[in-house]
């Protein structure tokens, strides 16, 4: 990278990477390979341990539908588990007394 | 250079404290030559009992060798060096030399030949493993290192009372296989697991590693655990109970890595899910599955380092850890991000990487065995490792959107200690005979036939596909989740806090009531007296009275 490229970046420049048209062609690009990866199947012999992972597909299709169920268990359990990320960080314990007194300021404050 | 074995541990315990004592310029070249000559000193210890000593009026093995331990040892002494490598110039002293003693702690386990010895190096890495998350420096890493320092002297406990109680049933203290028989091997089964982060004692380690310095988190990421899949393969091989607990690991990685916003915490909780995976395959207990394994300890080791040094240099240049608030760091640190992609793709498998040539055996060792729900759980947690880590961490902390950070590249040896690394991952994932020349049983394996390459291709492209579509759903939101943890930190306190505003509450109940059942006798008889013991009482009273107390007078005089 030239200097003044890294400075343009630096200032805000829209890299080559992140441009809409580059975007587009990198999911026509990887679509492309995620075919071509299913397409092979037609020339190599998948040899199954069981008898469904013989199938065409069945890694493509598995792999995907697995994360899925992964993805949306996870989303459910994030329902129950999540917590603001300050909820282990306790407040100052403060003695009695001095909560009393600043009740007692606040109070004066009303 | 050495005419007799010394301890290999020895000299890295023996560089720590010369770092402690040396002058601040000699530091890093002692730092950075003690696991080099380590590295030698483990390659020279040959197979069999080599030194014996007596400790306590025990006979004690200080060190075997074996292909086993020998894997292990060295890729503790390359992890050694190159966490050292990427931490020299950034550390304070006492970081370096605590993570060095913890380094020689783990290859003192490694060529442990009897119990004894390892439950002395085991509490060693668990002691300075403690110092080093104390050199995180906040008041968060201070609260977390006292608790894994809790979970681990406990755990530290139950392993010495399993042993202590082999040795009274066998009168052995060999390191052999056994078998979940006693109350004793039970002991020591579940002192081992609390190490390897297996459940239910899982939290301590995505609650202990992320607070560490940028620097510390390499060191923790590689040899706690590790060690203790050494330590599972060498006393439980084949334990079929390690299967399930293995699988749960790696699920209970995986969701929880999803959910999660600190990068050092996806990737601590990426540890618990790599490690499922090696708990597993000891569990399978094949030659294929312990050389499985053995191979993905050393790669594991290798890639979760790199990828906690591409965190930790961001942690560094940014200080900031939280996914919502990285993205786009590619722009301005292209080599931590090149580095960063590697060892993502190494841990999800990506053929050739490090990671492929190992796991794959592993799947491999449980369709061999025909072990069907297994492996079609394995193939499942595969694609999940690309989704949680492999593109998870690269993508929200290099790429995802522009967060405005513009970070200067990292330290010139923190960038050597990256590229070191990520072309150790390729190497072994190139040169698959390199690591398998290492393992401990022949290797008839062959990872690089056209259907494993495109069957794992398809998996985890897939799976990134997956990763795409879902984004919406994986959008960051600042927020933890609660895990076993929060037992012992919210409802243990609270729990005592209630028990405790309970028994107040019930002695001040008590208190008050015996307080004005006195008040009311004392006033009863001040109002009231008069009406028996006074002139204005009736005659029979008084009658009745001298009575009562004339006989009370008969009846002592007849007792006493």
């Amino acid at each position: 990278m030239t200097p003044e490229r890294e400075r343009a970046i630096r200032e805000g420049a829209s890299h080559w990477l992140v441009q809409p048209k580059t975007i587009r062609i990198l999911w026509w690009v990887s679509g492309v390979i995620l075919a071509l990866t299913v397409v092979a199947q037609l020339w190599i012999h998948v040899h199954a341990y069981f008898s469904v992972d013989g199938w065409p597909g069945f890694y493509a299709g598995f792999g995907f539908l697995s994360c899925v169920a992964m993805v949306l268990f996870a989303k459910m359990l994030g329902w129950i588990l999540k917590r603001p990320d300050d909820y282990y960080i306790e407040p100052t314990q403060l003695a009695p007394n001095v909560l009393e007194r600043e009740q007692e300021r606040q109070d004066d404050n009303v | 250079m050495f005419e007799f074995v010394v301890p290999p541990a020895f000299i890295l315990i023996s560089g720590a404290v010369l770092v402690a004592l040396a002058r601040p310029a000699l530091r890093p070249i002692i730092a950075l030559l003690a696991p080099l000559i380590t590295l030698y000193a483990v390659w020279q210890v040959p197979d069999g009992v080599q030194l014996t000593t007596t400790f306590l009026g025990y006979q004690i093995e200080l060190v075997e060798g074996s292909a086993l331990r020998r894997l292990f040892a060295t890729v503790f002494a390359l992890m050694a060096f190159g966490g050292v490598l990427f931490a020299f110039r950034q550390s304070k002293w006492y970081e370096l030399s605590a993570a060095m003693i913890y380094a020689a702690g783990a290859i003192g386990v490694s060529f442990a030949g009897d119990l004894i010895t390892l439950f002395i190096f085991w509490e060693l890495m668990a002691l300075f493993s403690t110092v080093v998350v104390w050199c995180g420096g906040t008041e968060t890493a201070r609260a977390a290192g006292i608790r894994y320092a809790i979970v681990h002297l406990t755990g530290g406990l139950i392993l010495k009372i399993g042993i202590e109680g082999i040795y009274v049933a066998t009168g052995s203290l060999e390191i052999q296989a056994l078998t979940l028989d006693s109350f004793a091997t039970w002991m020591v089964f579940i002192g081992v697991l609390i190490n390897a982060a297996a459940p239910p004692i899982s939290a301590w380690l995505a609650d202990a590693y992320p607070e560490s310095s940028p620097m510390g988190g390499v060191f923790l990421s590689a040899f706690t655990t590790k060690t203790s899949v050494l330590a599972l393969i060498l006393l439980f091989p084949g334990q079929p109970l390690l299967v399930w607990v293995g699988l749960f690991m790696i699920f209970y990685g995986i969701i929880f890595a999803l959910l999660e916003n600190d990068m050092r915490r996806i990737l601590s909780y990426s540890i618990v899910n790599q490690v499922g995976f090696m708990v597993t395959a000891v569990g399978i207990g094949t030659e294929l599955a312990l050389n499985g394994a053995a191979a993905h300890a050393f790669s594991h080791i290798i890639y979760k380092a790199l990828l906690f040094m591409s965190a930790g240099a961001v942690l560094y240049q940014t200080g900031v850890r939280k996914c919502s608030e990285l993205g786009g760091l590619f722009r301005t640190m292209p080599v931590t991000t090149v580095c960063g992609i590697i060892g993502a793709l190494a841990i999800s498998a990506f053929p050739f990487t490090s990671g492929f040539v190992s796991k794959s055996m592993i799947s491999s060792a449980a369709g061999y065995e025909h072990l069907g729900t297994v492996w079609f759980l394995l193939i499942a947690a595969s694609a999940g490792v690309f989704l949680h880590a492999g593109i998870k961490f690269p993508w929200f902390v290099f790429f995802q959107k522009d967060s405005g950070l513009r970070p200067p590249e990292a330290p010139w040896n923190m960038r050597i200690a990256m590229i070191l690394f990520a072309a150790a991952c390729i190497i072994i994932g190139l040169f698959p005979n390199l690591l398998y020349s290492l393992l401990p049983y022949p290797v008839d394996y062959e990872p690089y036939t056209a259907e494993h390459v495109v069957t794992q291709l398809q998996l985890l492209l897939f799976a990134g596909l997956a990763f795409f579509v879902l984004l919406p759903l994986m959008k960051r939101t600042e927020t933890i989740s609660l895990d076993v943890d929060w037992l012992y930190r919210r409802a243990g306190p609270v729990l005592a806090g209630k028990i405790d505003r309970a028994l107040t509450r019930a002695i001040t109940a008590t208190s008050q009531a015996i307080l004005s059942l006195g008040t009311f006798l004392v006033k009863g008889v001040k109002e009231s007296s008069y009406r028996y013991f006074s002139s204005r009482a009736p005659m029979g009273h008084t009658a009745l009275w001298m009575a009562a107390v004339l006989a009370l007078f008969l009846v002592m005089t007849l007792v006493i």
